[in-house]
């Protein structure tokens, strides 16, 4: 390979960074390997399960299929940018807690990462609406009942408003 | 890692098709979506790859100087949905688009990639089809504009030719004026599943909401490419809008389309699938388009 290496400045979790790349690797494996960020899980690797969710610009992608040459001036943020300061819990990885939306928890980081794109619209979504939000994930322990009621009830409380069961 | 020979970043349209006329051999990658998955599962491994995707002067929406809706060949699925432009005009395409994989896909998944795929599949092709969209391609003598139709070869086989890469997707004022459309995606899944059937139709009624002016249907997964039916089309063009009309066209498109025998499904239920998806399709059409049945 005559270009193999390439030079990558992005943001992330919030924080400028400048790393050496190989143009043949994924995001996934750009953000396992070289940033030691293993809440991005490799699942089925084409696609598929949605274990490799993170969010580029505020959008949801499997970082499985995208090249890590394509996050250049770009933003990512993984699961780990949710933790506080003094490695507190956000909302909705306690709602996942306390709904018992986890067995495994294979799914769950890129699941929440889709949650965090679905809270930060600041929509208020009908059931339907969040199973086809959420429906870019697979998860084989849970049955998806939990965890939308998860997303769900997170979602009211930040919109201060009464969670109503469908 | 994947498995790649070279990778090749364009900078500009000018820029990748200089790539493309120096590296004939190399595939283009958009969204990657497929290319990315073929290359995992070793049918495109060890290829050379000229990628395009960062060239967003080739995502957006916009209506150009001739009032066509164009269309951006980079523009994800879930761009196309939320459009304003594809809503107002043509929504059934952002419906379409929106029945894509899931989220994530959509997000990543361009409709220039869907269309020069060449599967009869995709989901943005048979409204495509049924709008009589025009490619755009832009190659080292410029611009080329194609009808859908003919820029799907055969099977997997797009025309595309030495140093062309596809900039857009136009749809005519003359197609979008006065019409709405609907198209129902037939799969086993909600989510993350290729169609069974898809089939897109398109109604333009008269001022006085009694006479079909114009119906548009086209498929896929009829047949080895997307495709319209031009009898059906035949028998109901010009035609009052009444319920016997509306069947007689359902039950016309068996004269049309092709549909195989297959372990996803036999012919035979594939038939009864079109000719039902033509009859609900219509009947939202005219709905949309403030007919009645």
């Amino acid at each position: 390979m005559q270009n193999q290496y390439k030079l990558l400045k992005f943001n992330l979790n919030g924080k400028d960074v400048t790393t050496m790349i190989d143009v043949r690797e994924s995001l996934t494996d750009l953000l396992r390997n070289d940033f030691r960020l293993t809440s991005v899980k490799k699942g089925c690797e084409v696609g598929e399960c949605g274990a490799c969710n993170v969010l580029i610009n505020g959008e949801a992608f499997n970082s499985c299929i995208y090249l890590a040459a394509w996050v250049e001036g770009k933003s990512v943020r993984t699961l780990e940018s949710l933790m506080g300061p003094n490695g507190e819990l956000s909302d909705i990885q306690q709602a996942f807690i306390d709904e018992a939306a986890i067995q495994c928890g294979f799914c769950t980081p890129g699941f929440i990462m889709s949650a965090v794109e679905i809270l930060e619209s600041n929509k208020l979504y009908t059931d339907a609406e969040l199973r086809k939000l959420l429906s870019g994930h697979l998860c084989r322990c849970t049955g998806y009942e939990n965890i939308i009621r998860a997303v769900k009830k997170t979602m009211y409380k930040r919109q201060g408003k009464e969670y109503v069961e469908e | 890692m994947y498995d790649m020979k070279e990778y090749y970043e364009s900078q500009s349209v000018e820029d990748a098709i200089r790539l493309r006329l120096e590296h004939p051999q190399a595939h283009i990658i958009a969204g990657g979506s497929d290319v990315l998955v073929q290359m995992r599962e070793g049918k495109r491994a060890g290829v050379e790859l000229i990628s395009i995707y960062m060239l967003d002067e080739l995502r957006g929406v916009s209506i150009d100087e001739e009032e066509n809706i164009r269309i951006g060949s980079l523009t994800s699925f879930s761009h196309i949905t939320k459009d304003p432009i594809i809503q107002k005009y043509i929504n059934v395409l952002g419906e379409a688009v929106d029945q894509v994989g899931g989220p994530q896909i959509r997000n990543i998944g361009t409709i220039g990639g869907n269309t020069c795929n060449g599967v009869t599949s995709a989901d943005s092709a048979s409204t495509l089809f049924a709008w009589e969209a025009i490619v755009e391609l832009t190659g080292p003598n410029g611009k080329r504009r194609v009808p859908i139709r003919d820029f799907y070869l055969k099977a997997k086989q797009v025309d595309i030719r030495e140093g062309e890469i596809q900039t857009a997707i136009l749809i005519p004022k003359e197609s979008y004026d006065r019409t709405y459309g609907y198209y129902i995606k037939y799969a086993m899944r909600n989510a993350l599943d290729i169609a069974t059937n898809g089939c897109s139709v398109n109604v333009r009624l008269s001022p006085d909401k009694k006479t079909f002016e114009r119906v548009r249907i086209a498929y896929g997964v009829a047949g080895p490419i997307p495709m319209r039916a031009p009898k059906a089309e035949a028998s109901i063009n010009g035609q009052p809008v009444t319920a016997e009309v509306a069947e007689t066209f359902a039950r016309t498109v068996l004269q049309d389309i092709n549909p195989r025998d297959s372990w996803r499904a036999s012919k035979a239920f594939r038939q009864h699938i079109a000719v039902e998806s033509a009859r609900r399709c219509l009947a939202e059409s005219v709905r949309l388009s403030g007919g009645e049945l």
